[in-house]
């Protein structure tokens, strides 16, 4: 009829362990696969009579790292400068426009389908005209990283304003709220985790900005330096820039989920 | 200026809230639908309900009963008529209501005691001052300590005894109440009435409750209000005269059962209910 419970607790412990070897599996899997594949990537290249002047492995783009790293970070800094530039201006005047979307009819009927439909316009290709009007220095780098930026964030944060629930503004109108409070108390932190989407996609874009715009005309700056390499032929320091684009962007969207749960709440972490 | 009043008043803790009165005279509400045609949701109603009497609304869905609520909450403009809180006319939320919605609507992003704070804060109320209440007001709906916890962390029942307590930390002389069970479980439902019973008993404050179940209204209420399919008139007016407190064994009163049957004809009559075939 019942179970010993020496065979119970045994069951348990075996379950327990499964359990644990299946997370470790699971924790280890990402990692795992990364390293094959630089391993395949470091060795399959000589292996299959490819010239390192080609397809530089690994080891060798790491190398270059550590040896010109002075370089990579002062290019590195004009590139940063430039895209956090673009996307703090396109992280104001993305919310400020949502916020004219949502609360005025009017500039919504006249400005929402514009917006809609210039997002279908590749705006790098806006980079050469760029340089024609901004020159060749700062500006036109930081306007093509804010015009990627720019459209991400304000549909984010109309989608985000409008998803509110209608019976929460009542709950709060009943409570003698003025919209002012209403903003402050709910449409605004319900609308944060979408605000947030917008801005880590934007940051992401502006990345891409500020390097196309380097890549079209600039002395300086980690496109620059890619364009630069590329002309005498140095693949190994080309993929040394690309690690530092890569790395740019992926601390920098790690930077903005620090922030992001520092003042988002998420519905779904307390679940 | 009113806000002013209540803060003078101060939030006594467990002091006994005095009820309003509440008047709707020639009350006539039209919705204009997005394709233009007009839908009449109240025609010319007139309630008088009394200070401290715990008023119950029946009605099929759609008899305007959830429009008659948002309009005396004043979240909802009228098309003609008046509606009188305290003597006052209704031109925007009046500030001695507390409303209790169907979903409990608490903030995922603020915890329990955060969202009780709610009112206070709009009304820019000392939050201090209230924190003694908060925690009485949880006590007596059996959420002690379940101040810091967020909602999501609460079951349905839990959440919605503690958006009574948001409506009721401002002790409001007026409770609207739509449709507050309706969202719960049967089991969860029927602890709810019996509490809330318990609760109002102790406050005596003016209590609306809109409801579309027969048996709730006539449990809980001192006089229930049946409203017809729209346009919303009032079909029957009934007073409830069962001694409180009322418990499971009322349910099988002769009583009882009689003023559930009134209803029941008067909806019988009007076809949201079909006439039994025994």
């Amino acid at each position: 009829m019942a179970i010993a419970p020496e065979r119970v607790s045994e069951e348990k412990a075996t379950r327990r362990v499964k359990a644990r070897r299946q997370r470790i599996m699971e924790a280890m899997a990402a990692p795992t696969l990364t390293v094959a594949i630089l391993l395949l990537w470091q060795f399959g290249v000589g292996a299959i009579g490819l010239s390192e002047f080609i397809l530089p492995t690994p080891w060798s783009i790491a190398a270059r790292i550590v040896h010109d790293y002075r370089l990579l970070f002062t290019n590195s800094l004009i590139t940063i400068a430039e895209m956090i530039a673009g996307f703090v201006l396109a992280a104001i005047a993305g919310v400020l426009t949502a916020l004219s979307i949502f609360y005025s009819r009017i500039f919504e009927r006249a400005v929402y389908p514009i917006l809609v439909a210039l997002q279908t316009i590749p705006k790098v290709a806006l980079a050469p005209l760029l340089v024609l009007y901004l020159g060749y220095g700062f500006a036109p780098k930081c306007f093509l990283a804010f015009l990627l930026a720019y459209f991400p964030i304000v549909i984010a944060t109309v989608v985000g304003l409008k998803a509110l629930d209608k019976a929460m503004v009542n709950l709060v109108r009943s409570m003698g709220a003025t919209e002012w409070q209403t903003f402050f108390k709910i449409r605004l932190p319900a609308a944060l985790p979408n605000v947030f989407g917008g801005f880590k996609v934007g940051i992401s874009l502006a990345v891409i900005g500020a390097v196309i715009g380097e890549y079209v005309a600039a002395d300086r700056g980690l496109g620059y330096l890619q364009l630069q390499a590329s002309s005498q032929f140095d693949t190994t320091l080309s993929f040394a820039a690309v690690v530092a684009i890569a790395l740019i962007g992926v601390v920098l969207f790690g930077a903005l989920e620090v922030l992001e749960r520092r003042v988002v709440f998420e519905r779904e972490s307390a679940k | 200026m009113s806000a002013l009043k209540s803060t003078e008043l101060g939030p006594a803790v467990g002091a006994m809230m005095h009820g309003v009165g509440v008047e709707i005279e020639g009350l006539t509400k039209i919705y204009e639908t997005r394709e233009g045609t007009e839908i009449m949701a109240l025609d010319h109603t007139n309630i008088t309900i009394e200070p401290g009497k715990f008023v119950a609304i029946v009605g099929p869905s759609g008899c305007g009963k959830s429009t008659l609520l948002s309009l005396i909450a004043g979240i909802t403009p009228l098309t003609t008529g008046r509606i009188l809180v305290a003597g006052e006319e209704v031109k925007r939320p009046h500030p001695t209501v507390g409303v209790v919605f169907q979903t409990d609507l608490l903030l995922y992003w603020r915890n329990i005691t955060d969202n009780i704070m709610l009112p206070v804060e709009i009304k820019g109320w000392n939050r201090k001052e209230y924190l003694p209440r908060v925690n009485q007001l949880l006590k007596q709906v059996g959420l002690e300590g379940f101040g810091p916890k967020y909602p999501s962390e609460l079951s349905g029942g839990m959440r919605q005894r503690a958006a009574i307590c948001r409506a009721l930390v401002q002790q409001p002389g007026l409770l609207l109440m739509d449709e507050p069970f309706g969202a719960l479980d049967a089991l969860t439902r029927e602890q709810m009435i019996g509490d809330l019973q318990t609760m109002w008993l102790s406050l005596r404050n003016t209590v609306v409750f809109i409801t579309h179940s027969i048996d709730e209204a006539v449990f809980l209420a001192d006089r229930v209000i049946v409203m017809s399919p729209r346009p919303g008139k009032i079909d029957l007016d009934l007073q409830i005269a069962i001694d409180r407190p009322r418990g499971w064994k009322s349910r099988a009163d002769r009583q009882f059962i009689d003023y559930m049957n009134q209803i029941r004809q008067v909806f019988e009559a009007r076809g949201v209910l079909s006439k039994e075939a025994v």
